[in-house]
Order: structure tokens, then C-alpha cells, then sequence
């Protein structure tokens, strides 16, 4: 518990760190002005997201593979937490397009693809609340969480491969993308805290699902006393 | 400085949803314990 809290403490610190570096460290954009901070925090949560889904999948898989019920708790404690930041990027995003946009939304490719993201994890939770049985209930939401997870590729790929009204890619794009060095340099140290919270919500998240999973045992003894 | 406070209303808002969510968690957790206390103490005395 000690070390959980300091961690927590040390997720805190690192994130007033990249906050910092956000607001004094990076340069200001000669276009958008000092609205364009939002993507050290909107990028970072998006590719979060995403690795959290992945995740997610891993354990999905994981558990269709060795039905061992440790993967279905990493596979619903990671698809919470991916939905977490997917939220974030979905706030965060819009609150940065209408000074630059003009507009709070618009369903491009990216967006829409985002969008839907978020309501496949929706749904993936749903359907775990729906079903009583834990055996059941795990290889369900694995078969969805594995068929869900095909819309992560497309979020990626949604920028690269159509013309979108959201931005080009400034890291992995083509040929004259790219960001300003020390931009770019605050924009992955902006994404260690992020990581570093993904880490300390999962594990939480998870230590609570090995709880759940620990009533059920005591509840099955109770019920064969 | 035009904009500063769209910028400050992103973090807030990012900030605000992982630490409802992480609060969410350790309530849940919190709960649960509790249950599991209180059934574990019941158990001895089923038998």
C-alpha cells in the first residue's frame, strides 16, 4: 500500500513536470498560438489509449489460449483504463479544434474511427455486466475485446491513409512531417507520465478484479458449507 | 496569449477524469474489501 502511494506520488510529480515543460519549455506555435499546447497532453493520451487496448488484447487472446481467469482481469482492467484515456483524447481534442477548426467536431476518418473506439470498449464493459456467470462472462468479452481491438489499427492508419481534416501524423508521417526538435522532445517526455499512469491505474484496476475474483471462491465455500 | 484558457480547460478536464476514475477504483476496491472481510469472518461459523 506504501509503495503504491508513493508511486501514485511520483505519477503526480512526473505529470506537474510535463505540464511544466508544456507550458514553458516547448516554444509557441507561430500558426496556432499557445492553443497547440493541448496536443502535449491530447497525443499522449490518444497513443495511451491505444496501447492500453492493446493490452487489453493481449489478454484477451491470452485467455481464449490457457482460460487461466489472471488475463481476463488484465484484459477488463486494461480495456477501463484504455477507455479512460480514449475519453481524455476525446475531450481534449475537440477543446483544441474549436479555436483552430472553427468547429468542436467534424466526422472525418480519425474522428469518427476514435469515436467508434470508444463505443466498442463501451459495449466490450456492457456485455461483462450482463452476463452472471464468470466463466462465460470472460470468454464472451475475450471473443469481443479481440474483435473490438480490430478498430485500433484503423484509429493508426486513419491519418495515413486518408485525407483527414484532423492532422497529418508529426511522428512516424511521410516525407515533410515532423515536429520542431524541441517540441518534439517535450511531446515524448510529455508521454512518460501517461505511461507511468497507465501503469498505476491498471494495477489498481487489477488488484480489484483479483478481489472480485477472490469473493466469488469465498462465496462458492459458503455455498457448499 | 489568446486561447490560455482552452489549454488550461484541457488539462483540468484530462486531469479530472483520471483522478475520478482512479477515485472510482480505490471505492470499488474499498467496497469490496469490506465484503470480503465480512464474508471471510462469516465463514467459521457457517461450518
Amino acid at each position: 500500500m506504501k509503495k503504491q502511494a508513493a508511486y501514485a506520488a511520483f505519477v503526480v510529480l512526473l505529470l506537474a513536470a510535463a505540464a511544466y515543460a508544456a507550458f514553458f519549455i516547448a516554444p509557441t506555435d507561430a500558426r496556432q498560438g499557445v492553443v497547440y499546447r493541448i496536443i502535449f497532453l491530447h497525443v499522449p493520451c490518444a497513443e495511451t489509449g491505444l496501447l492500453s487496448f492493446f493490452v487489453c488484447f493481449v489478454g484477451n487472446v491470452a485467455y481464449v489460449l490457457k482460460r487461466d481467469a489472471k488475463w481476463d482481469w488484465l484484459g477488463v482492467s486494461a480495456a477501463e483504463v484504455g477507455l479512460a484515456f480514449t475519453t481524455a483524447c476525446l475531450v481534449t481534442g475537440p477543446i483544441w479544434a474549436k479555436p483552430v477548426w472553427g468547429i468542436w467536431w467534424t466526422w472525418d476518418a480519425r474522428l469518427t474511427s476514435t469515436a467508434v473506439l470508444w463505443l466498442l470498449y463501451v459495449a466490450y464493459l456492457l456485455l461483462r455486466s450482463l452476463i452472471e456467470e464468470p466463466e462465460r462472462r470472460a470468454l464472451l468479452s475475450a471473443l469481443f475485446g479481440i474483435f473490438a481491438f480490430i478498430d485500433v489499427p484503423l484509429v493508426f492508419g486513419s491519418i495515413r491513409w486518408w485525407r483527414t481534416q484532423h492532422p497529418q501524423p508529426v511522428i512516424m508521417g511521410g516525407p515533410g512531417s515532423g515536429l520542431d526538435p524541441t517540441m518534439k522532445a517535450v511531446l515524448f517526455f510529455c508521454w512518460a507520465p501517461m505511461l507511468a499512469l497507465m501503469v498505476l491505474l491498471m494495477q489498481s484496476r487489477y488488484r480489484l478484479e483479483a478481489m472480485r475474483g477472490d469473493l466469488d471462491v469465498v462465496r462458492r465455500e459458503m455455498e457448499t458449507a | 496569449m489568446k486561447n490560455l484558457n482552452s489549454v488550461f480547460a484541457a488539462y483540468l478536464v484530462a486531469w479530472g477524469i483520471f483522478f475520478v476514475y482512479y477515485l472510482t477504483v480505490a471505492r470499488r476496491a474499498a467496497a469490496l474489501r469490506e465484503e470480503l472481510e465480512k464474508l471471510k469472518n462469516s465463514l467459521p461459523r457457517n461450518k
